[in-house]
């Protein structure tokens, strides 16, 4: 191969996107490899250009998805947001023969069974957390681990037919009628029991709910106390403290940026789950005080009726509460990820 | 003074002693409705578990039958769904990885996608339903396919990128001081290093999908009959499970329960094998 | 061992074995620690002298696999033994790391934190107890008037006598510090140095350190350690200019490690 220069009748090519960061800055121009072919190289250079902007234009693609949905949710909900306007957030109406259709109740259904769940499944959630990484023996901790992220894994439907069929008779014949005798007959909250023990309702779905949510709180609990360098908890157990003691006045405080993210993504997933609740909620739409009583969710809502809903206003309504929907779960996993990018970078800063 | 320190100290050692063993209690409450939705599944779904459940349709209400049609459609659709969703999902995360290291459309995207990948299902339906059932105005295998596409896609994504980024830069850089072009280096080197992480991605995708109703309701609807037709309504299983789990009518609701076993053990064993491929190969 | 004797002895260390696992790391040590010195361990690394530290509070024991066998006598009973309790042990053998490690809370809390695990103690008398330990410390005058702010506000060198001073709050009687300045610049160091001047007064301090130099300006006695064993023990002064062991006087003088 006699040499050329060939520095001198081809340029150096642009170096791709990648390497102009500040830590890397490559000098390797492709003409080395084709020394005696421009034409080669000029290829080369068009099918770089090529594949940076294909991947660029899928990455765009998935960026505009969530506009994507937003605009078409808006676009299909225009009917009744135009019938109704902000009053369909506050009407517990839901009538398909005159037209009127209100919000409260399916929004209701979706906020009281996500807080059920919310409140049964984050002390659930911390406990596990805390045993997976301060108590378990090492031998245990991947069992153990892989084990709860199957619970993530069982598909939703199926924990709506458990729930429907082997959990609410339980649940009805054993449980609903002790509360009624003991919770049921305290003042206050004994509101929030009365009613016959159906088995299924709000409460049943909140259950079942925090179940299902208790998997993804756990999984970013643990990856977050893991982050807890050692040496501060051996300073803290320097000190004299007790295991639980070091976990509850320094590891949490360190980590609950982290922790408060992985609640709001559990809670995102609380707020959209939809065949778990439509199973076991009761498909009422009415309001009631009574957790015990049955009751409806925007996404059990939207199961049940969507294909039934005929003419122009009926699915409208819908599509709108499906905006509602999109709303509240995108705002809220919006503020679980940035505080969990918060926790990341105090890390980084350590 | 003396005796307060010791009061203090036995209620410090009972406090962390009742906390350690709620702690072990909530394991044990994680695991105990963990075994009985799985023993439920083996219960009730066991004596649905025949050969006609793979050689014969879904039958009218009150007569015996199968879910060969359902599962052909599921399987038809999952299909179609990966096809169409993978390529996007690991192009899409190459750009994050490989090319988005300035600039604001990768850490918008990732914050983007990570949302997408928690977001309800349902209303994923909801959207391919107003953008393509809605316009051609019948429901459809495609439609279920793009509605499961969709949620092949931010998996796929988050897996790629995160793989990618694990590929050290000494790689890179090692094959562009050979004088590699940009794509060959990606796909020729990056990509193999990173191999079974995004196959592991595309499995738990997969998973994923095999496992979804809500995205079907509106979209793929579903089919009483044989059809292997993706632009008609389509049966699958979630779908079938729903309507017949709901029924009064015995034999459907043995039916639901075999077809919830399939799912299960089929979603539950796609994710095992996921995580022996990926110990196996790192 | 001419200047100690058996009474006025305040750690008594008698053939301590230490294994991570299946790895014999220290090797039957035995030394004398004096009350009101300060006692430098040193040696290259991978010698032994932080795991030695770390049995003296049994900080070893949070990890299963490592595992100490002998006696350590403080004040005369055996800490290694079982029925000894470990977080009482603490209160009275303090730690302090080689990262300065601040509790996510503000000073205030930081120096409170040991001492609420122990005693009831109410507004004033806490106030009192945080201005003695800082000032103690050595930090009282840079941070009475923020309190409140966050530990993590606090410069390196400033964090580490906060860590300090949070470790006496609790009067231990002893206080080892594991390469207290390794992450600290120049300037820090030799606050800390003339810190451990002042403590030695009132505790006993037992320092590693990978720097000789420093072990030569701060300890009154020093320790040499290799391969898990300890080589010397002897008054700083004399084990720096007569070292009686050839290992030691080959460490010294810096023809390895």
């Amino acid at each position: 191969m006699t040499p050329q220069d060939s520095a001198s009748t081809v340029s150096i090519p642009e170096t791709s996107g990648a390497y102009n960061s500040d830590t890397f800055t490559p000098h390797a121009p492709i003409v080395a490899i084709f020394p005696h072919k421009p034409q080669e190289h000029r290829r080369q250079q068009l099918l770089d250009l090529l594949f940076k902007n294909t991947t660029r234009f899928f990455a765009f693609l998935v960026f505009s998805i969530l506009a994507a949905i937003l605009i078409s949710l808006v676009y299909g909900s225009s009917l009744s947001l135009q019938k109704f306007g902000l009053g369909f957030l506050f009407s517990d109406k839901w009538d398909p023969v005159t037209g009127e259709f209100g919000a409260l109740v399916p929004v209701y259904g979706t906020l009281v069974t996500a807080a059920i769940a919310m409140l049964i499944g984050i002390p659930v959630s911390f406990g596990i957390a805390l045993f997976l990484t301060e108590l378990a023996p090492n031998w245990l901790r991947r069992p153990l681990g892989i084990a709860i992220e199957m619970l993530a894994a069982i598909p939703s439907i199926i924990y709506g037919m458990w729930g429907l069929f082997i959990f609410s008779p339980l649940f009805a014949d054993h449980v609903q009628p002790w509360i009624i005798k003991t919770l049921g007959k305290w003042p206050l909250i004994g509101m929030l029991f009365k009613g016959p023990p159906m088995g299924i309702g709000m409460l049943t779905a909140g259950i079942i709910l925090a179940i299902m949510v208790i998997p993804f709180i756990t999984a970013v609990m643990r990856d977050v106390f893991e982050l807890v360098p050692d040496i501060l908890k051996e300073s803290v157990y320097g000190l004299g403290a007790t295991t639980w003691e070091v976990v509850w006045k320094v590891v949490l405080p360190y980590t609950k940026i982290g922790v408060v993210g992985g609640i709001m993504l559990g809670l995102g997933r609380a707020l959209g789950e939809t065949m778990a609740v439509t199973f076991v909620i009761g498909n009422a739409h009415q309001l009631n005080a009574s957790l015990f009583a049955p009751g409806n969710s925007i996404a059990s809502s939207l199961a049940n009726e969507f294909t039934e809903a005929v003419g122009d206003l009926y699915p409208s309504a819908l599509i709108e509460l499906g905006l509602i929907l999109f709303l509240i779960t995108t705002i809220v996993l919006a503020l679980s990820k940035l505080l969990l990018q918060r926790l990341a970078r105090q890390e980084g800063q350590q | 003074m003396a005796r307060s320190r010791a009061a203090i100290y036995q209620h410090r050692r009972f406090t962390n002693v009742l906390m350690l063993v709620i702690s072990g209690l909530t394991i044990v409450f994680g695991l105990f409705w963990l075994g009985w939705i799985l023993f439920t599944l083996l219960d009730e779904g066991f004596n649905a578990l025949r050969p006609s459940l793979f050689t014969q349709m879904t039958p009218p209400p009150g007569s015996d039958g199968g879910l060969w049609n359902a599962i052909a459609g599921s399987l038809m659709m999952a299909v179609a769904g990966t096809v169409i969703g993978t390529p996007i999902g690991i192009l899409a995360g190459t750009y994050l990885a490989e090319f988005g290291r300035r600039g604001w459309l990768a850490p918008a995207t990732r914050f983007i996608n990570d949302i997408l990948l928690s977001a309800p299902s349902i209303v994923i339906g909801l959207f391919i339903y107003s953008v393509y059932v809605a316009q051609v105005r019948h429901f459809s295998g495609w439609a279920g396919a793009f509605a499961l596409s969709l949620i092949v896609i931010p998996v796929v994504v988050r897996t790629t990128d995160d793989m990618l980024k694990l590929v050290p830069d000494s790689l890179r850089e090692a094959a562009v001081a050979l004088g590699t072009p940009t794509w060959k280096m990606v796909t020729l080197v990056c990509y193999r290093a990173a191999r079974a992480g995004i196959i592991t991605g595309v499995l738990l995708a997969i998973a994923r999908i095999s496992g979804e109703t809500a995205p079907l309701l509106f979209t793929a609807l579903n089919n009483q009959f044989w059809s292997t037709n993706m632009n008609a309504p389509m049966a699958n299983l979630p779908v079938v499970i729903f309507q017949f789990a709901m029924s009064p009518y015995e034999d459907w609701q043995r039916l639901a329960w075999g077809g919830a076993i399939l799912i299960t053990f089929g979603v539950l064993g796609l994710n095992i094998l996921a995580r022996i491929l990926f110990r196996k190969k790192t | 061992m001419d200047q100690t004797n058996a009474i006025n002895t305040k750690i008594k260390v008698n053939n301590l074995n230490f294994y991570y696992g299946g790895f014999h790391a220290l090797r039957n040590v035995s030394m004398d620690i004096p009350p009101n010195k300060v006692t430098a361990f040193i040696g290259p690394s991978g010698c032994g002298k932080s795991t030695l530290l770390r049995t003296f509070n049994r900080l070893y024991e949070l990890y299963p696999g490592q595992r100490a066998e002998g006696e350590i006598r403080l004040d005369g009973e055996n800490i290694l033994d079982k029925k000894q309790d470990v977080t009482m042990l603490r209160t009275k053998v303090g730690m302090v790391f080689q990262k300065p490690t601040p509790f996510p809370m503000s000073i205030y809390d930081n120096i409170a934190f040991g001492v609420r695990l122990y005693e009831d103690l109410n507004r004033n008398e806490m106030d009192d107890r945080i201005e003695w330990a800082l000032s103690k410390a050595a930090l009282w005058k840079e941070v009475k008037d923020k309190l409140n702010q966050s530990g993590n506000s606090l410069s390196g060198g400033q964090q580490q006598r906060l860590c300090i001073a949070r470790g006496i709050a609790i009067k231990p009687e002893v206080l080892l510090l594991d390469e207290p300045c390794s992450a600290l610049d120049p300037i820090s160091t030799a606050h800390i140095e003339e810190l451990i001047h002042e403590l030695k007064v009132d505790y006993t301090v037992v320092i590693v350190t990978h720097n000789m130099q420093q072990a030569a300006r701060v300890s009154d006695f020093t320790a040499y350690m290799y391969l898990g064993e300890m080589i010397e023990f002897d008054a700083t002064d004399k084990l720096f200019t007569t070292p009686k062991q050839k290992a030691t006087e080959d460490y010294i003088t810096g023809k390895f490690g």
